[in-house]
């Protein structure tokens, strides 16, 4: 089934604030992996020039897929989230997410097409402070595969 | 996740040069690594779980979260420069996906990269290859990155 694309061009605000937690930080760090102390240590983050630790580049990812979700999940969109999988992602970064950021944002959906029995959307989501302080945009291309072709497995 | 180490160097632009290799990055991924990484990331795709739905839907196995891969790509340039702040701008596509065995051992990333180019404004864009296996995980991964 092709996705309606007369979602293309319509706009979320987020739900709700997202408060950064300085052990939710040191959580996904471990997950992935990553022992760099200015995501545990304060001393270590000031040390660096930041105000309190910092989050991995990645840790946007949390709260911009939790906005994403009002869209790929309104039935709508006609959208199998079964078959989805992460096309592509890139974040531009103003400055890095840190404990104590109280984060909001806007999504919007750039494009929705058909490619090869895919079915792909594009969405950016703008995120800023409560204040409207910008942090991060971050893009993020997702695949339904094999969705836009009826009977194709 | 396995830490194979990094390094701490601390680059600054004016003696970088285009072609430099950055240490490469080695790490397992097991699928309690998944699992962790679901509960951190609130990512609970049953493909990243659950054997049976990922072969149901056509993939070979359960599969890394792309954003886990993604993570684990940007440390080169993270470990690289020691203040992840550094980074400004990255980007992949994910182009194989990374399959995650049910055994003790999982799976081996390993991410290579060089700086690729010097742009203005003491940034340099370092082009990243992530390989599992034989095969590149990620396409176009890049970062722009400020360097003092």
């Amino acid at each position: 089934m092709a996705l309606d694309p007369s979602f293309i061009g319509r706009t979320y605000p987020a739900a709700e604030v997202y408060e950064v937690g300085r052990e939710k930080i040191r959580e996904f760090a471990d997950a992935i992996g990553d022992p760099n102390p200015v995501y545990r240590d304060r001393d270590a983050a000031r040390t660096a020039g930041h105000p309190d630790v910092i989050a991995p580049p990645t840790f946007p990812i949390i709260l911009t897929a939790r906005m994403g979700e009002q869209v790929i999940f309104d039935p709508a969109l006609g959208l199998d989230y079964t078959k989805v999988v992460h096309g592509q992602q890139r974040f531009v970064v103003t400055r890095p997410v840190r404990a104590g950021d109280r984060l909001t944002g806007v999504l919007t959906v750039d494009n929705i097409q058909s490619a090869a029995g895919n079915d792909l959307i594009s969405t950016r989501v703008d995120v800023t402070t409560e204040s409207g302080e910008p942090v991060v945009i971050a893009y993020s291309l997702l695949v339904a595969r094999g969705t836009s072709v009826e009977g194709r497995s | 996740m396995t830490d194979a180490g990094g390094t701490n160097s601390i680059p600054d632009y004016d003696s970088v040069v285009e072609g430099t290799e950055l240490p490469e990055v080695r790490t397992r991924v097991s699928r309690a690594d998944l699992i962790r990484y679901c509960g951190a990331s609130g990512d609970f795709n049953v493909i990243h779980w659950n054997e049976r739905s990922a072969r149901s839907v056509g993939l070979p196995d359960v599969i890394a979260h792309g954003m886990l891969t993604m993570a684990t790509a940007v440390r080169i340039v993270t470990d690289w420069t020691g203040d992840p702040s550094a980074v400004a701008e990255f980007a992949v596509r994910f182009s194989r996906p990374v399959p995650v065995p049910d055994d003790d051992e999982g799976s081996e990333l390993v991410i290579s990269a060089r700086v690729a180019k010097k742009l203005p404004d003491s940034r340099v864009r370092v082009d990243i290859v992530a390989r599992c296996g034989p095969d590149k995980v990620l396409s176009m991964a890049r970062a722009v990155v400020v360097l003092p």
